[in-house]
């Protein structure tokens, strides 16, 4: 008999649409499964049996009475807990946020549950997504379905490891620094960070609000396409939504590569990056090849200065953004209320983690009188010369690939107490959102060790459909059928 | 001997802007609403909420920036200010820094008949903050405070003048010149009790004909122009006691205490000054189209100073009674529409600057609900005029049209007031009437009575019978008695 | 470029700034760990950055406004849902005291 959690999400739409199964049913089944492995895994932090129960029963009544399709109709999905989501908690992953209830949906969840998606739950992060592990929840570990000694990446390591682990039909993540795209390629799925201004980040919990976008992590391209097309255009709630048209990412994934050209930048094939995940790369790009697109080098020579400005830029935004924490509209109280300065400090101090008071700590120095110009004003203007670097390449080129992440999933705990090394982690996928330009990251193959590997296609702004066209090629071409990971389910695993 | 102290004078001033909704959502403005009544996530500044600039409050910054004669920035961007503070939503408020709406503006006013052009350095837009209540009344006794966010979001228009003050008389004028100014143009209400129109001071003191500035002293809190006149003469006074007996004054923020008429250091609010500004990522930058900021301009009003001298020039009026009326701009209004009804200005510029203002309570601004409307007052006046009533009459008429806010003439008409008022005029008829038929009063006078009909039937015919009988009877039988 | 880039005076002034409580202890590690950052951030200065603009946007979106029109708030009830301390329909804080 049939597992209808192994479904893709246009599979299932089928499926739904054909009547061989219920959206209840199918809810049902995401449901055991998840109770099944989310010990395990810990990918949710919040599961939301009941409100997608009744969703999934209105979607049925729809269908028994012959209402129009919607694109999404009875399509469980999981959702980056830093997504606003009325009358289901909302934490962040922090401390301090958690028993947050939200009187409002962000845009995005807006649209999904008005294409017909069901929320299944809320998926696990580093605290507002500050990471690249989701080793800094202020919850718990998630662990990678391909290796439960591994990190599922991060931040959105929990939407991540449900949908490689079929706990959900697809998800939400979003990236600020590569948190879609990371742990797209460490858990073998597919993770597009769009450009930045396609999908309103109205109810997006704020981390960094000039690098933040949301994005869908999908078992395959056409399913990412789906997603992104649902939850992106403009808004009147967003005034940096851009009020671009939405592209026809579904008919752009089948139009081949012929007549593109692909860019290949050598600073991304560089010292650090781990062998296997070169070979497995450059093995994906000579098929794109043989599937008839032109290569070429090309130089993006701020990439190393990425990191940095990274730091500086994402810290800075976020110390401002999480001053709203502070113990007196919602959220996290400390007991110490002696007075207002000490309950708010003593609250902070408690409510927040270690990551996340270390970067509130940075961002505030790199602002503060007699520092903005050497440290933010200069990260703003090399973030200028990174934005050129693209611009430039893409003069040249329609897309450039690359490795997504230098090293498969590392190990639990491997990088904690080294925060510049877990940095470095995100080489490769910090200067597309500096840049503002779109990139998302496909399967192509698998380590030695059984542990998956990204390839990461970079555009050009508002060019996702050029993405889909290369990754939907690649990803038909190679034609290795999903393979689902075997997960020895140890309860309470992830509770540590 | 050293030369005296001059005082400098710049004033930070905060206008809240008449918008229907708030400046980066669409909760009201309106104000009395019970606590967090008018709250949404935005301007409660919950998590994941984003701001949305609205128009209307940046046409009023431009509206107001051209009045005062600013250059309008090619460019404004909105930045994040950062102190915690719990009636603060986001612990940062989202103001403007580097690029502000408009710069380099200039404000006419006039102190002690002393004309001064005093310097307008920015204006920029920004949110409010809501409002706190202290347990007990009383900040510093007070065991818990509580925060309502009603306020929160309201738009602000911070307008800063250069030190170009050089008295608190001046810095008075300047503010009044300003408040007139505000309202006007419509954009705020300028009620400094009720706090939409708040004032704080740059106070330093040096010697007369010193080029650089004396250290400054930041004044807040004086919510009316008395306090800022009051507390003004305070500052500069402390501060040039102090000067004198050798000490240095302090750069300090200092609250005005009403009650004792002294200022007190402030406790500072926010830790040190270290707002750590920067572009808010949320906001997109705002670049007014010139054809938008021509087409505010177009509608600017005529502003106070000009329209004093139009009146003074095309009404002929007196400058005291110019200024009277041009103080408020719905009082000089209120005093075209009615000379447009009955051209006798100087009358109706006495009628608006007693009777009316006087059933206003001295407040101009409330003439718009008054019940006598300019065309009933100007009729009123002109009855006087017709001599159809007489002044005294008016003053009565008058108390009744503003009871009732009855027309005057119906009045008049109903109540045959015209007749019984009108014993001068009929007296006037009366006297022509016996001087034009000498031969029938001398008749009368030798008693054949009935020549008095002949004599009323002619008064009547003089008034086309708008006289009283009664009152012609007795007026005539008086007159003839008299001989 | 070895030397300090923060003293512990900075960490603790930045500390007030954050209204963040940090112990003696996370005091001194925070010291070294934004020591650390800050030393691999000089790496910026280096970077030759004449007559650059810096970005703020990647965008190039400009007067993005919304009409003056009022929309209906939340309920009082949705608004206090998540207060710690509410009180008379308002949000009660401690006393207010100065640092
Ligand atoms: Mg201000
Ligand atoms: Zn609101």
């Amino acid at each position: 008999m049939t597992d209808w959690t192994r479904l893709t999400i246009h599979e299932t739409v089928q499926a739904l649409r054909e009547g061989r199964i219920s959206a209840r049913a199918l809810v049902e089944a995401y449901l055991a499964r998840i109770a099944l492995l989310n010990d395990t895994l810990g990918a949710y932090l919040t599961v939301a049996a009941e409100s997608a129960r009744a969703q999934a029963e209105a979607v049925d009544e729809r269908f028994r009475r012959g209402d129009p399709a919607r694109p999404l109709d009875g399509v469980p999905l999981a959702i980056k807990d830093v997504l606003c989501t009325r009358g289901i908690r909302t934490t962040c992953g922090s401390r301090i946020l958690a028993d947050f209830v939200p009187p409002y949906d962000a845009t995005a969840m807006v649209r999904l549950v008005g294409a017909g998606a069901i929320v299944l739950g809320k998926t696990n992060c580093d605290e507002f997504a500050m990471g690249s592990s989701t080793e800094n929840s202020g919850f718990h570990v998630t662990r990678n379905p391909w290796g439960l000694d591994r990190v599922p990446g991060g931040s959105s390591g929990g939407s991540a490891a449900a949908v490689a682990a079929d706990l959900a039909a697809g998800g939400l993540g979003t990236d600020t620094g590569g948190s879609v795209r990371q742990p797209a390629a460490l858990c073998g799925v597919v993770g597009l960070k769009p450009t930045y201004g396609r999908v309103s980040r109205y109810g997006l919990i704020a981390f960094a609000s000039s690098l933040d976008q949301i994005g869908p992590l999908a078992k395959d391209v056409r399913d990412a396409a789906l997603l992104l097309e649902t939850i992106a255009g403009p808004d009147p709630l967003d005034s940096t939504a851009a009020g671009e048209p939405v592209p026809d990412c579904q008919a752009a994934f089948g139009r081949g590569v012929q007549g593109l050209t692909l860019g290949i930048p050598d600073e991304y094939f560089v010292a650090g990056l781990d062998p296997e995940v070169e070979h497995a790369v450059r093995d994906a790009i000579s098929m794109l090849e043989r599937c008839g697109a032109r290569t070429r080098r090309v130089s993006l020579p701020h990439t190393d200065a990425g990191v940095a400005t990274y730091y500086i830029v994402a810290p800075a935004e976020a110390s401002s953004n999480l001053a709203r924490y502070d113990g007196v509209k919602y959220g996290l109280r400390a007991a110490d209320g002696r007075d207002l300065v000490t309950m708010t400090a003593s609250t902070r101090a408690a409510g927040f983690g270690p990551e996340v008071r270390r970067r509130i700590m940075l961002g505030a120095y790199v602002l503060s009188a007699g520092y903005y110009e050497a440290y933010y004003a200069q990260a703003q203007r090399v973030r200028t010369l990174i934005r050129r670097d693209f611009e430039r390449a893409f003069a040249e080129v329609d897309a450039i690939v690359s490795p997504t992440a230098p090293t498969p999933a590392f190990k639990i705990g491997e990088k904690t107490d080294d925060p510049i090394a877990m940095y470095l982690n995100d080489v490769f996928t910090i200067p597309a959102p500096l840049a503002g330009v779109p990139a998302i990251s496909v399967p192509c193959g698998f380590s030695l060790s059984g542990l998956p590997i990204g390839l990461q296609v970079i555009g050009r702004p508002f060019d996702e459909a050029t993405l889909f066209r290369v990754a939907g090629a690649y990803e038909t071409a190679r034609g290795a059928p999903r393979r689902r990971p075997e997960i020895a389910t140890t309860p309470g695993a992830h509770a540590t | 001997m050293s030369a005296p102290w001059e005082t400098v004078i710049g004033l930070e001033v905060h206008a809240q802007l008449l918008t229907r909704s708030k400046m980066f959502c669409g909760c009201a403005t309106a104000f009395g609403a019970p606590p967090n009544h008018q709250t949404c996530p935005v301007c409660q500044g919950m998590p994941g909420i984003l701001p949305v600039i609205n128009r209307r409050a940046v046409e009023f910054g431009i509206r107001t920036a051209r009045a005062l004669h600013c250059r309008i920035n090619a460019e404004c961007r909105f930045a994040r200010k950062h102190y915690f503070y719990p009636d603060m939503p986001k612990n940062y408020q989202i103001s403007q820094y580097e690029a502000p709406l408009a710069e380099d503006g200039r404000l006419e006013i006039e102190a002690d008949g002393v004309a001064r052009r005093i310097g307008i350095e920015r204006l920029h837009l920004e949110e409010d903050v809501g409002k706190l209540t202290h347990e007990g009344g009383v900040f510093e006794s007070a065991s818990a405070s509580l925060v309502d966010f009603n306020r929160a979001g309201v738009p602000l228009m911070e307008i800063v003048s250069r030190p170009d003050l050089r008295s608190p008389l001046e810095a008075a004028e300047y503010l009044r010149s300003l408040r007139t100014i505000l309202r006007y143009l419509g954009v705020c209400d300028g009620n400094m009790e009720a706090g939409s129109l708040r004032c704080d001071a740059n106070v330093s003191v040096r010697r007369a004909g010193a080029t650089e500035l004396g250290t400054k002293v930041e004044i807040k809190n004086m919510n009316s122009f008395r306090h800022v006149r009051d507390a003004l003469d305070h500052e500069a006074a402390r501060q040039v006691r102090a000067l004198d007996r050798g000490e240095r004054v302090a750069q300090e923020t200092r609250l005005w205490n009403p009650e004792r008429s002294i200022t007190v250091p402030m406790r500072s609010k926010e830790f040190a000054h270290d707002y750590r500004y920067f572009p808010d990522p949320d906001l997109v930058p705002v670049q007014p189209d010139p054809a938008w900021v021509a087409a505010i301009e177009r509608e600017l009003p005529e502003l106070a100073r000009a329209r004093r001298q139009r009146f003074v020039e095309e009404y002929g009026l007196p400058s005291y009674d110019a200024d009277l009326l041009t103080g408020d701009r719905a009082l000089a209004d209120y005093f075209e529409e009615a000379v447009r009804v009955h051209p006798n200005s100087k009358a109706l510029a006495n009628w608006i600057g007693s009777e009316l203002l006087r059933e206003l309570k001295g407040d101009p601004a409330a003439v718009t609900g008054s019940p006598v409307r300019p065309a009933a007052l100007a009729r009123l006046v002109a009855l006087v005029d017709e001599g159809t009533i007489s002044g005294k009459m008016a003053k009565e008429l008058f108390e009744r049209m503003a009871r009732t806010g009855e027309d005057p003439d119906a009045i008049v008409r109903r109540e045959g007031l015209r007749q019984v008022a009108d014993e001068v005029a009929i007296g006037r008829v009366i006297d022509e009437v016996v001087a034009a038929h000498p031969s029938v009063v001398a008749d009368y006078r030798r008693g054949k009575k009935q020549a008095a009909g002949f004599l009323v039937g002619q008064i009547m015919k003089a008034t086309q019978g708008k006289a009283n009988p009664q009152v012609v009877n007795r007026l005539l039988a008086g007159r003839l008695a008299a001989g | 470029m070895s030397d300090v880039k923060i003293t512990l005076a900075e960490v603790e002034h930045v500390a007030r700034l954050a209204r963040l409580a940090l112990g003696a202890e996370e005091k001194e590690r925070l010291r070294s760990q934004l020591d650390e950052i800050l030393g691999y951030v000089e790496q910026l200065r280096r970077v030759d950055t004449t007559g650059v603009e810096p970005t703020a946007h990647v965008l190039p979106l400009v007067n993005v406004m919304r009409d003056d029109e009022v929309r209906p708030s939340y309920p009082l009830d949705a608004m206090l849902a998540n207060a710690p301390d509410p009180h008379d329909e308002q949000f009660r804080v401690p006393r207010i005291m100065e640092e």
